[in-house]
């Protein structure tokens, strides 16, 4: 509630720019906690980018006379059993883990909200979309892997190298196995809304149809699809992490933040540096990335603005 | 309505053949074997007259077919003379759907592992559901205060700590250190008087709290984000300015039309209920339905993923068409044709 | 808003406080941590020195109060939890899916004789253990006769008879059946009871070592009278059976549950009156290796834990809380690096990694023994083994590790890591970084090689140690890892199986049941070798085709003496090391673990592990 008086009392900026994202933009910088996470999220990237060119120790160096070193100022984040260094591992890994979170997140809220605002709004289309959303629902997760595995991964190989024909395999596969619950959100809130007098109204003024859909009803499930997506994020780096365990993922000497917390598990209590880290690096983005998805969501509600 | 839900039974005929036509071929496709988890002192010929006498020799149509009367017609069939027990035709001689790694009869093998799982997983769910909800429905309600903040933290949390770590700390927590409670299932425990009782709620209570925080955290954001969206519409304002109390504005009409994308994920996640918790029945050694299919796809059961996966997929079926019979009790404008 | 960031902080804050306290147990202060990693290391190893005079001491003690009751000890103890974490799946050892299921059958079913854990057989159901000598192996080496021990009652109360075995035999031979312990059954023709305690088997050829059929727990013997309606195809539907077969084992099955539980109460009419001691036995599955080390080692719920293969840093961390101890027993299993002799490039098509006698498409380098000796020399093995395997491992040179008389010392000079050696090596041979992007080329092809092996978290580390030394000799590697089920499973149309070798180098551990390696020396024969014309199978899979080879194995199949064996053993050994068709790791061990209130363990890698589960006992307090 503070927030929203706030932006009520704040109205002055917004005199200028009147484009709908110039808007938003406004209305973001004036939620603290969305600044918060837009500088958590900021502040992860340019370390990941950033960091290991500043910080060019190598990830996969093994050097058994430092194994299982705690946190010290010559390994700022330890070692593990190998004696790999952790805070080079963190940073590599998190360029994959990010670069797997976000292009995976954006596959499946593509599809997902695509398929779902079709099949809510076009009652023809109802039908066919959902039973075959069901179905995807219903496929074997693991064994549909390894057919894809199977049948792509010797092309891509041969077409992008090893690891970015990996890497568009593993986002590809797990955006496009996320995306059903979405569809079925999104389906449900677009069949409400599609119900309301203002959707009535754009229609008997003879708006056209794809237009109603994209313009009216689509802004009004963005909250829901904000939610999903930043806990997609989340899903999709514990998602990887389970991979790379099945050996369906990159190669095991490519570290990431899903694959550190999971080899480090069974260390948990022995060296418990080689889990904290990871495992906070993943809690700080997907927090950071949900108050961003808060600030977006509050500043894309246009009751909330002046 | 009526005839929209028989509608939609019908089409759920052909709609679940089609899923069972490409779970088998997948099934089929996948390049895994059953012998692949033998000893390799095991000659190679020796492995090969194995997958023989596992049927795998038979043309894919014919294995397919013969699974869908096994699945549709001999194992229903079994389950009715055994409820019943009255013989129908030649019983014995039926060819009953086995597993390959336990050659015992698969539906046996799901109604084994049936309770555990149902025990565990609904009722974590349960337990979710009912903290999530009213959470999600406060956080709402009072955006930004201190309850919503550690809502969302704890949400957070639970969803981007796996549970394979929180189930180990909780272990390592409460069965390692505080010796509070079994860090696994029995499996043969049976609930008879007062003290057993007690003995099953502690062995269900770490893996019902991991599973809890998980599923809390998704339900959570749904519900606050919905209930958020609702709080500022026009209706609200229309009934506040009646001069209802706040209580009856929310439970009555915003949590009413904020529940529709909450009831599309409880409904989805009902059928996940009996396809386990893969992960969490693995750390606490449950051996309910989740470990059964991880199991049987890491061995290559076939039989076993196959009706697991199917079954799964008839139960997605179902209850997505509860989701739907929902929303137009839900929100009345809804309509089918 | 400035009170929400304070609250974020501080459920920050108390999340690190939470990964904190999972950190509390920790044996000594993280500054020194290889003092905490030397000492349980060490104590893990005085008390395997110890397993045995232990096992002595526990003996004297239940002779000694069984003679002050004059009563049974049998049935006095209270439950014996023993963990598997890959649970049984069937009872049936025959139609099995593996260890697990033939150690938990093991329990109820016997062979007529066993291994002890030294690797000698002990005669088990039998009198004694035929010989030539004796005159139960006939002096042609083409037939054996066992004399069963009078009295033995299956838990049924009916006597166990010849009868029985020769069912068995029948039973397994049967070809609709799909039985796993065929290869035990090898040239047998035929087997007669002879009359109620004898029973004679007969080989169509010369046995040198006819101790196959009916010796150790992997071909124990059924009850003719429950599996009689279960030949052949009907094998797979006697679930009652396979599920509770009856036996003449200690225990026998009260309840199954497949792939989670098995609960055995005492066989009654078991041959010795004063055995077993525990009145019930738990067999549970699930979880994985940590989880069962922890669960004796830490919290103590049980008192036997199976094949636990732990980072040895964990599993040393965990023995130091004091419940349990780490046992490791060395059978015959090798972690070796197979060196693929084809070609085994895409490009080739069809072709690829595929042998045949015209055209033994031979690798651009890996065929070179200079470049498979570097690699070779790039290798530590002693820190794998003590890093990664712990109790687990030791390093080794030689394919074939034991038995002791098998165990060649001609090429332990591979114990020693020699990266400059190896740079000199590959340098003199004119193999050489020629556009200086640190790898080598030969004719050149630079020395690329794709490494796979199966998913285990031990076989990733190892493949990250084998690369970074590898770059220091100038030859790079591309990892891959893939599922086991699909690594090791036969699908001829799947391209990432081990069969069809679509790689450079692989990795993986095999092994030979018994102590006899005669069929296991065969594996790399000309004949094994897998190609398109046998759908991929064979155990030949580095393609090596070598005529003297071969002309050693058919001079073993037809010797008998041991010691000449043995020579023939060790000369087959060092022609597969000396030409690097494989290279060795690490000679495994098994590791399990058991309360330290539980006694009577013998730790055995030839037979079941629960081989003698008749002899343990609780410790009293």
């Amino acid at each position: 509630m503070t927030a929203q008086s706030e932006t009520i009392a704040l109205p002055a900026a917004a005199k200028k720019q009147r484009s709908l994202w110039g808007d938003v933009w406004v209305q973001f910088r004036k939620h603290k906690l969305a600044m918060f996470g837009l500088f958590v999220i900021a502040f992860i990237m340019i370390s990941v980018l950033i960091g290991p060119l500043v910080y060019t120790r190598d990830p996969e160096y093994i050097d058994f006379t430092v194994a299982n070193q705690a946190p010290s100022l010559q390994f700022p984040f330890g070692t593990d059993n190998l004696g790999r260094d952790g805070l080079a591992r963190n940073l590599f890994g998190g360029r994959i883990s990010i670069a797997v979170g976000i292009v995976a997140m954006l596959i499946s809220m593509f599809v997902g909200s695509f398929i779902g605002a079709l099949s809510g709004y076009y009652s023809k289309l109802d039908g066919p979309l959902m039973r075959f959303t069901d179905m995807m629902l219903a496929l074997p997760l693991l064994p549909l892997l390894l057919v894809i595995i199977l049948l792509f991964r010797d092309t891509l190989r041969a077409t992008f190298g090893p690891e970015t024909g990996i890497f568009l395999l593993i986002v590809f596969v797990i955006g496009i196995l996320n995306w059903m619950p979405t569809a079925r959100v999104v389906r449900g809130s677009v069949l409400s809304i599609k119900e309301k007098e203002f959707v009535e109204a754009a229609i008997s003024i003879g708006t056209n149809q794809n237009t109603v859909l994209l313009k009216h009803v689509f802004p009004n499930v963005l909250s829901p699809i904000i939610v999903a997506a930043t806990l997609s994020i989340a899903n999709a780096i514990i998602t990887e992490s389970a991979l790379s365990f099945l050996g369906l993922g990159f190669p095991s000497d490519v570290p990431t933040w899903g694959r550190l917390l999971y080899d480090g598990k069974d260390f948990m209590t022995f060296t418990p540096w080689v889990v904290i880290f990871p495992g906070l690096f993943i809690s700080f983005t997907v927090l950071g990335i949900n108050f961003m998805g808060d600030g977006l969501r509050d500043a894309l509600d246009p009751k909330l603005r002046d | 309505m009526g005839r929209y839900l028989i509608r939609r039974l019908l089409t759920a005929i052909p709609t679940l053949i089609a899923i069972s036509f490409v779970i088998f071929a997948i099934l089929d496709l996948a390049p895994s074997d059953p012998t692949g988890n033998l000893p390799l002192t095991i000659p190679p010929e020796v492995k090969e007259q194995i997958r023989e006498s596992l049927g795998l020799g038979q043309p894919f149509h014919v294995r397919y077919l013969k699974w869908m009367q096994q699945f549709f017609i001999t194992e229903p069939l079994n389950i009715l003379e055994e409820t019943t027990g009255i013989a129908i035709g030649d019983s014995e001689g039926r060819f009953r759907l086995r597993s390959w790694q336990t050659r015992g009869p698969v539906i046996d093998l799901v109604l084994e592992r049936l309770p555990q799982t149902l025990w565990v997983v609904g009722l974590a769910y349960l337990v979710s559901i009912v903290i999530a909800i009213p959470l999600g429905v406060i956080s709402a309600v009072k955006q930004y205060s201190w309850i919503d903040q550690v809502a969302t933290i704890f949400s957070m949390i639970g969803f981007s700590v796996p549970t394979f770590f929180t189930g180990l700390l909780a272990i390592i927590i409460f069965s390692v250190h505080l010796g509070w409670f079994p860090s696994f299932y029995d499996t043969t425990h049976q609930v008879t008087d007062w003290e057993s009782f007690v003995f099953q709620i502690k062995q269900i209570i770490l893996p019902v709290s991991v599973l809890a925080l998980f599923q809390t955290a998704t339900l959570n954001r749904f519900t606050r984000s919905s209930v958020l969206d609702n709080l500022p519409q026009d209706y609200v304002r229309t009934v506040r300015a009646k001069g209802f109390r706040e209580y009856y504005v929310i439970m009555t009409h915003v949590l009413r039309n904020s529940l529709i994308p909450v009831v599309t994920l409880v409904a989805l996640g009902i059928p996940t209920i009996f396809g386990g918790a893969i992960i969490t029945e693995q750390i606490f050694r449950i051996n309910g339905l989740g470990a059964l299919l991880i199991i049987a796809i890491q061995g290559s059961d076939i039989p076993v993923v196959q009706s697991l996966t199917f079954i799964f997929a008839i139960l997605i079926v179902l209850f997505n068409l509860v989701a739907d019979v929902i929303y137009g009790f839900l929100d009345p404008r809804i309509h089918y044709s | 808003m400035k009170r929400n960031l304070f609250l974020f902080l501080c459920a920050a804050i108390a999340l690190m406080l939470m990964a904190a306290c999972g950190a509390q147990p920790q044996p000594a202060a993280p500054e020194e941590p290889e003092s905490a990693e030397a000492e349980p290391a060490e104590e893990v190893a005085e008390e395997e020195a110890a397993e045995e005079p232990a096992e002595e001491v526990a003996e004297e003690e239940t002779a000694e109060e069984a003679a002050e009751s004059a009563e049974t000890m049998r049935g006095t103890g209270d439950t014996l939890n023993i963990l598997y974490w890959q649970a049984a799946s069937t009872m049936n050892p025959f139609l099995s899916g593996g260890t697990k299921d033939i150690e938990a059958a093991s329990v109820v079913l016997e062979p007529l004789a066993r291994y002890d854990e030294n690797g000698n057989m002990v005669p088990w159901l039998v009198e004694e253990i035929p010989t030539v000598e004796n005159g139960g192996v006939a002096e042609d080496l083409t037939s054996i006769t066992w004399k069963i021990k009078e009295g033995i009652l299956w838990s049924d109360g009916t006597p166990f008879t010849a009868e029985d075995v020769k069912f068995t035999a029948e039973y397994c031979l049967n070809e609709e059946m799909g039985c796993n312990a065929l290869s035990y059954l090898g040239d047998v023709e035929s087997v007669e009871a002879v009359d109620d305690l004898t029973v004679q088997i007969n080989f169509g050829v010369p046995k040198p070592f006819p101790y196959g059929p009916f010796v150790g727990a992997t071909i124990p013997v059924l009850q003719k009278a429950q599996f009689e309606d279960c030949m052949g195809v009907k094998a797979q539907e006697c679930t009652d059976q396979n599920f509770a077969p009856i036996g003449t084992g200690p225990y026998k099955v009260t309840d199954f549950k497949a792939n989670d539980v098995v609960v055995y109460d005492i066989n009654e009419n078991y041959r010795d009156p004063d055995k077993p001691y525990f009145s019930q036995v738990i067999f549970k599955g699930g979880g994985d290796a940590a989880a069962a080390a922890r669960s004796v080692l830490e919290t103590g719920e049980v008192d036997y834990a199976w094949n636990l293969q732990v980072e040895p840093q964990i599993l040393d961390s965990m023995a130091a809380a004091g419940k349990g101890t780490v046992v490791t027993a060395y059978g015959t299993s090798v972690e070796r690096l197979m060196v693929n002799f084809t070609n085994p490039d895409p490009a080739l098509g069809d072709l690829r990694a595929v042998w045949t006698e015209d055209d033994p498409n031979p690798h651009p380098f890996l065929t070179d023994p200079v470049v498979t000796q570097a690699l070779s020399m790039a290798i530590d093995r002693e820190a794998i083994a003590t890093q990664l395997y712990g109790a687990g491992g030791k390093p080794t040179c030689n394919v074939l590790p034991a038995p002791e008389i098998y165990v060649s010392t001609a090429n332990d000079g591979c114990l020693e890591q020699d990266i400059e050696g190896a740079n000199a090596l590959l340098d003199e041979a004119g193999i050489v970084d020629t556009d200086g992007d640190g790898i080598r080329e030969k004719d050149g092809v630079p020395l690329q090689i794709l490494y796979q092996t199966s998913t285990n978290s031990v076989r990733q580390s190892t493949q990250a140690l084998v690369k970074q030394w590898w770059e220091q000799i100038g030859v790079g590697s591309e990892l891959r890892n893939i599922d086991a089920g699909v690594f090791f499973g036969g699908d001829p149309a799947s391209p990432d199986t081990f069969q069809k070798f679509f790689a450079d180098i692989e990795m993986y551990t095999n092994n030979f049941d018994g102590t006899d390696p005669e069929s296991y020396m065969g594996n790399w024969l000309c004949k094994e070798i897998p190609n398109p014309d046998n759908q991929w199978i064979g155990n030949n899979m580095p393609r090596y085709c070598n005529a003297d080879y071969d002309a050693l194995v058919a001079q073993m199949s037809e010797t008998a003496a041991l010691e000449d064996r043995a020579e023939l053993a060790k000369q087959m050994n060092d022609m597969l090391m000396q030409d690097y068709v494989m290279i060795p790791l690490v000679h495994r061990g098994d590791v399990s673990a058991h309360s330290n209130t539980l006694e009577g363990v013998r730790m055995n890698t030839w037979d079941s592990e629960l081989w003698n589960i008749a002899d343990w006992t609780r410790a009293s307090e």
